[in-house]
C-alpha cells in the first residue's frame, strides 16, 4: 500500500508525488487532504489531495520542504513506500457556478489551488488565477493553472517572472478592471491575511484554506483550532476552508508559531 | 448477561469448591489483611512515562488473598460488575493455584481482563459489592486479582485461543478499534464470521493506545490481547476512516452484511472561554495524544510536546489525572489539578488519586477556571480562577459548585490542559442517513440488543453512552455480537 509511482521537482523546495491509494483516489473531492506519517517515529502532518487518477488507483501530493517530516518525505524515491496515509480528510470545496472566480495563490499554496481551480473552471465558471512568490524558481504549477484558467497573472517579489509586486496587487487590478463574484485565496497565513483585507474591502465573498498544525486530523485533539465568526472551529473537520472575512488571522499566525522551538530541537538532532 | 442463579450454585458446589471452603475457617478467612499492591517507588517512577507504577501480586500474595474471599452463597459483587464476571470461581481458581483455569473463567465473560483487572474503577462497581464492606472491611482484591491471573496466562506463554466455529463467511465491520469494537470482534470470530475492524489513526486500540498512559497500562499488554485477535483470524485496517476513506455503501458492496460502530466519544470539550485558544492551551485528547500515541516525549521521534515548569490541568476525572501525571513525567516542577468540585467528588479511580498524591501533584479543588492570559509572545501566562464552595445536590446526586461571588485569583502557569470531557465523534451519525441520535450526539440503540433505528447496524461503548468506562464499553460489544449473530441467522 501506499507505494511511491512518481516523483518530480517543481522547484528546488517543492517536490510532487504521486502514491498508490487507490480508495483515497476514489472517494477524494476537491478540497480534501490527507494525514501521512514518514517511519515508526515519524509525525503526521496535513497534505492536500492535488489531484487523483481512478484508473491507476493514485493521488498526486505536492510538498514544500519546511520541517524534519516534509524533508523526510522529499528525500524518499519512485518504489519507496510512504508508512501511513490516511484520508481523505476535511470537507470538500463547495463547488458551483459562481460566474467568475478569482483565485490566488502563494508558494506551496498553489497545490491545494490546483484542484479548486480546475472545479470551478469545470463547473462553468470563468476562472482569473494570481500566482506569487518570492522569486521566479518558486513559482510552481504554472502550467497546469494556465490549463484551468482564463486569464493566469504571475507576481514576484523581485520581478524576476511576470510582473513585480505582491499578489494583493495583481488581484486589486482585477477587482478594479471588472465584476468578481468570488475570490479564494490559499498560501502562507500572512498571505491569505491580506487577500483577505483586499476582498472585504471590495465587499467580494471569499474562501480561505487554512494550513494549522494537526494531529490526528479526524477531530480528536483539538490543535488545529481556529476562530471564525467568534467560534472555535477545528479546521480538519470544520475545514479546511473557512469564510475569509471571519477568520481570526492574529491568532492563526501566533498559532502556528506554537511549536517553533520545539520544531527546530527536532530538525537539529 | 446475568447467569442464571441455578448456575452459579451449582458451579459453587463442585466439589473441589466445597472442599476449598471447608479447608479454613471463615474466622481465619477474615481475619487475613487485604494484600498491597506492589508499586515502583513515586520518585523513581516519575522518571519516565513508561514504567509501570503497579508491578502485580506475588503468587503468594494473590494465593493468600484469594483466601480472604467467602465464596459467598449470594456472591454480590458479581452483580457490581457490568459483565457479571463469576468473580468466586475465578478466585477459588487462583486460591487453589489453578491460575490457567482462573484466567479462562475471566475470558468467559472479558475479551480483556488484564486491561480491565488494571483500569476498571472497582471501587464503585466489584469491590463496592463485596460481603466484607458489610462487616466495614476493606473489599476482596479483585481487580488486582484479575490483574493476577490474566497476567499469568500472558507471561506463561501458552495462551488459550478460544475455540473457533467453522468460518461461515459472511462478512462483517467493526468501525474504530478501541475496547469495545474490540470484544464485538473477538466474540464474531468466535462464532465464525469474518470479522474486519477499521480504525482512523495508525494505531489499534483505541483509548487504551492513545489516552491511557502506559505508566497505568503498558502498550505490551494491549498488544497480546491484539495478537491473539489476529491469531483468531480478526482482520485489522488501519488508517481507514470508515465515513471518509470508504463509505457504508461502499462497504456494502464489498458484501459487508452488518456493522458494529464503536467509534468512541473522541471530541474534546473546551469551556469556551476567554483565552482558550492561546498557545500552551489544549485538550487534553492532544496533550495524550502527542505523548501516548506519538511518543513525543522521546528524543528519537519527530512530533513535539510543550514542556513547562508549571503544568495546570484543568478536570477532576481519569483523563485529568493521567495528563497531570504525564506532566510531572515530562518534567513539571508544579503539576496541578483544577477542579471545580471538592476531592470527594473527583470522578477519577480512587488508586489514581493516591498515585496522584504520591507523586506530588497538587489539588487546586474548589476553583473553575474563568481567563486564560498571555504574556507578551501570545502564549499562556496565567490563568483567572473562580474560588467555588459546594451547595445543593444536582441532578448527579453530587452537591452543585457555585462561586463564591468577589473570590478570585491567578495563578503563573506555562501550560494548561483542559480535561473536561468529551463528545460523540460526529463523524458516523452524520453519514448514515436514517439512523436516530440524542440531543447530546450519541446513537440511539435498543438497550438489550445495541442495535440501531438502522437494522444493518449496531453501536456500542462511548459512541453510545457518550463516555463511560472501558468494561462497559467491552459489555456493549459483547451484548451486540450475538444480537447480530441472532439478526443475522434470521434473515
Ligand atoms: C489542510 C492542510 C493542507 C496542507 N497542504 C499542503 C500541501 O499540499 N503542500 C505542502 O507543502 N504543505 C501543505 N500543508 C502544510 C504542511 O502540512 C506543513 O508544511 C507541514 O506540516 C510541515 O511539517 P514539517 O515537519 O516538515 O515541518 P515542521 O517541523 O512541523 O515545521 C517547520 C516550521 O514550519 C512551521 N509550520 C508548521 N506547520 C506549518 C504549516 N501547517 N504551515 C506553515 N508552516 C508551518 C513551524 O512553525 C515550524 O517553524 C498543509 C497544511 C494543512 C493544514
Ligand atoms: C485518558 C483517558 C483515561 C481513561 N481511563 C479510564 C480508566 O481508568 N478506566 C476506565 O474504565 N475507563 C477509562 N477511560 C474511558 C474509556 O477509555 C472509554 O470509555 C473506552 O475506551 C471507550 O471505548 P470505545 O471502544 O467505545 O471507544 P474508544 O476507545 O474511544 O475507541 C474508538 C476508536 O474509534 C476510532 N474511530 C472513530 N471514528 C472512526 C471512523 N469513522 N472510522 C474508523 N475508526 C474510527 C477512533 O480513532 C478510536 O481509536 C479513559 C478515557 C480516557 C480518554
Ligand atoms: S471486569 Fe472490572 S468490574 Fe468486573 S470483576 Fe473485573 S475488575 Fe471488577
Ligand atoms: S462478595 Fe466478596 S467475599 Fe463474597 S464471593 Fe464476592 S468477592 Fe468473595
Ligand atoms: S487535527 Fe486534531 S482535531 Fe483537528
Amino acid at each position: 500500500m501506499n507505494k511511491i509511482i512518481e516523483k518530480q521537482q517543481l522547484s528546488e523546495t517543492v517536490f510532487k508525488f504521486v502514491v498508490e491509494a487507490p480508495l483515497i483516489a476514489k472517494s477524494r473531492k476537491p478540497g480534501n487532504f490527507v494525514i501521512l506519517r514518514i517511519g515508526e517515529k515519524g509525525e503526521r502532518i496535513p497534505l492536500t489531495i492535488v489531484d487523483s487518477d481512478l484508473e491507476k488507483g493514485t493521488i498526486t501530493l505536492i510538498v514544500q520542504t519546511v520541517g524534519a517530516t516534509s524533508a523526510k518525505l522529499c528525500k524518499l524515491n519512485t518504489g519507496d513506500f510512504i508508512t501511513d496515509l490516511v484520508g481523505p480528510l476535511g470537507k470538500a470545496t463547495h463547488v458551483s457556478k459562481v460566474g467568475t472566480l478569482l483565485a490566488m495563490g502563494g508558494g506551496v499554496g498553489n497545490a491545494p489551488l490546483l484542484p479548486i481551480v480546475k472545479a470551478f473552471k469545470e463547473a462553468g465558471n470563468r476562472v482569473i488565477t494570481v500566482l506569487a512568490a518570492r522569486n521566479k524558481d518558486l513559482i510552481i504549477l504554472e502550467d497546469e493553472m494556465r490549463k484551468y484558467s482564463d486569464e493566469l497573472i504571475v507576481m514576484t517579489d523581485d520581478g524576476s517572472s511576470g510582473r513585480k509586486g505582491l499578489v494583493t496587487d495583481g488581484a486589486e487590478e482585477v477587482i478594479k478592471r471588472e465584476k468578481i463574484d468570488e475570490c479564494i485565496a490559499i498560501g502562507p497565513a500572512i498571505m491569505m491575511k491580506f487577500a483577505a483585507m483586499l476582498t472585504k474591502k471590495y465587499n467580494i465573498p471569499t474562501q480561505c484554506s487554512l494550513n494549522t498544525i494537526m494531529v490526528d486530523g479526524t477531530g480528536m485533539c483539538g490543535a488545529c483550532r481556529v476562530t471564525v465568526g467568534g467560534e472555535t472551529k477545528f479546521t480538519c473537520v470544520d475545514g479546511p476552508e473557512f469564510d475569509a472575512h471571519k477568520i481570526d488571522f492574529d491568532e492563526l499566525l501566533k498559532r502556528l508559531g506554537a511549536y517553533k522551538k520545539e520544531e527546530t530541537e527536532a530538525k537539529n538532532h | 448477561m446475568t447467569e442464571n442463579t441455578d448456575k452459579l450454585e451449582q458451579e459453587r458446589n463442585e466439589s473441589w469448591r466445597a472442599e476449598l471452603r471447608n479447608s479454613m475457617p471463615m474466622k481465619d478467612r477474615v481475619a487475613i489483611e487485604r494484600v498491597k499492591m506492589n508499586e515502583i517507588p513515586p520518585e523513581e517512577r516519575i522518571k519516565s512515562q513508561t514504567c509501570e507504577v503497579n508491578t502485580g501480586l506475588t503468587e503468594e500474595q494473590a494465593v493468600l488473598e484469594a483466601k480472604r474471599c467467602m465464596d459467598c452463597p449470594k456472591p454480590t459483587c458479581i452483580e457490581g460488575c457490568p459483565v457479571n464476571i463469576n468473580i468466586p470461581k475465578f478466585i477459588k481458581n487462583i486460591e487453589r493455584k489453578n491460575f490457567a483455569a482462573a484466567a479462562a473463567t475471566l475470558k468467559d465473560y472479558s475479551s480483556l481482563p488484564a486491561v480491565c483487572g488494571r483500569v476498571c474503577p472497582q471501587e464503585k462497581q466489584c469491590e463496592a459489592k463485596c460481603s466484607y464492606l458489610k462487616m466495614k472491611k476493606e473489599p476482596v482484591a479483585i481487580g488486582y486479582l484479575e490483574r493476577f491471573a490474566a497476567d499469568y496466562e500472558r507471561t506463561s506463554g501458552n495462551t488459550q485461543i478460544p475455540k473457533i466455529n467453522a468460518p461461515n463467511g459472511i462478512k462483517v465491520g467493526a468501525i474504530g478499534s478501541g475496547p469495545s469494537s474490540l470484544s464485538f470482534a473477538g466474540d464474531m470470530i468466535k462464532l465464525g464470521y469474518d470479522v474486519t475492524v477499521f480504525e482512523a489513526l495508525h494505531a489499534i486500540g483505541g483509548v487504551l493506545k492513545y489516552g491511557i498512559p502506559e505508566f497505568r497500562l503498558p502498550n505490551a499488554v494491549v498488544d497480546a490481547e491484539l495478537d491473539n485477535l489476529a491469531r483468531m483470524g480478526v482482520k485489522f485496517e488501519k488508517n481507514f476512516v470508515v465515513g471518509r476513506t470508504a463509505s457504508f455503501e461502499d462497504l456494502k458492496e464489498a458484501g459487508y452484511k452488518a456493522f458494529y460502530v464503536g467509534s468512541g466519544a473522541g471530541l474534546p470539550n473546551f469551556m469556551n472561554i476567554p483565552g482558550e485558544n492561546l498557545n500552551g492551551v489544549m485538550s487534553s485528547n492532544e496533550y495524550l495524544t502527542r505523548v501516548n500515541l506519538m511518543c513525543a516525549n522521546c528524543d528519537d521521534t519527530d512530533t513535539p510536546v510543550m514542556h513547562g515548569k508549571v503544568v495546570a490541568v484543568v478536570g477532576g476525572g481519569n483523563t485529568a489525572m493521567d495528563s497531570v501525571r504525564t506532566a510531572k513525567r515530562l518534567g513539571a516542577e508544579r503539576a496541578i489539578i483544577i477542579y471545580r468540585r471538592s476531592r470527594e467528588e473527583m470522578p477519577a479511580r480512587l488508586e489514581e488519586v493516591k498515585h496522584a498524591i504520591e507523586e506530588g501533584i497538587e489539588f487546586l479543588n474548589l476553583h473553575n477556571p474563568i481567563e486564560y492570559l498571555p504574556n507578551a509572545e501570545g502564549r499562556v501566562a496565567k490563568v483567572r480562577l473562580q474560588k467555588m464552595e459546594l451547595g445543593e445536590p444536582d441532578a448527579s446526586g453530587r452537591r452543585k459548585p457555585v462561586p463564591i461571588e468577589g473570590a478570585i485569583e491567578e495563578i503563573d502557569i506555562d501550560i494548561a490542559v483542559v480535561a473536561i470531557g468529551v463528545s460523540p465523534n460526529p463523524l458516523i451519525p452524520a453519514c448514515l442517513k436514517g439512523i436516530k441520535v440524542t440531543r447530546k450526539g450519541t446513537i440511539e440503540v435498543c438497550e438489550e440488543t445495541m442495535q440501531s433505528a438502522l437494522p444493518e447496524i449496531f453501536a456500542g461503548g462511548d459512541i453510545v453512552r457518550g463516555g463511560a468506562t472501558v468494561i462497559l464499553a467491552m459489555g456493549d460489544g459483547r451484548k451486540a455480537a450475538s444480537a447480530m449473530h441472532d439478526y443475522l441467522s434470521k434473515k
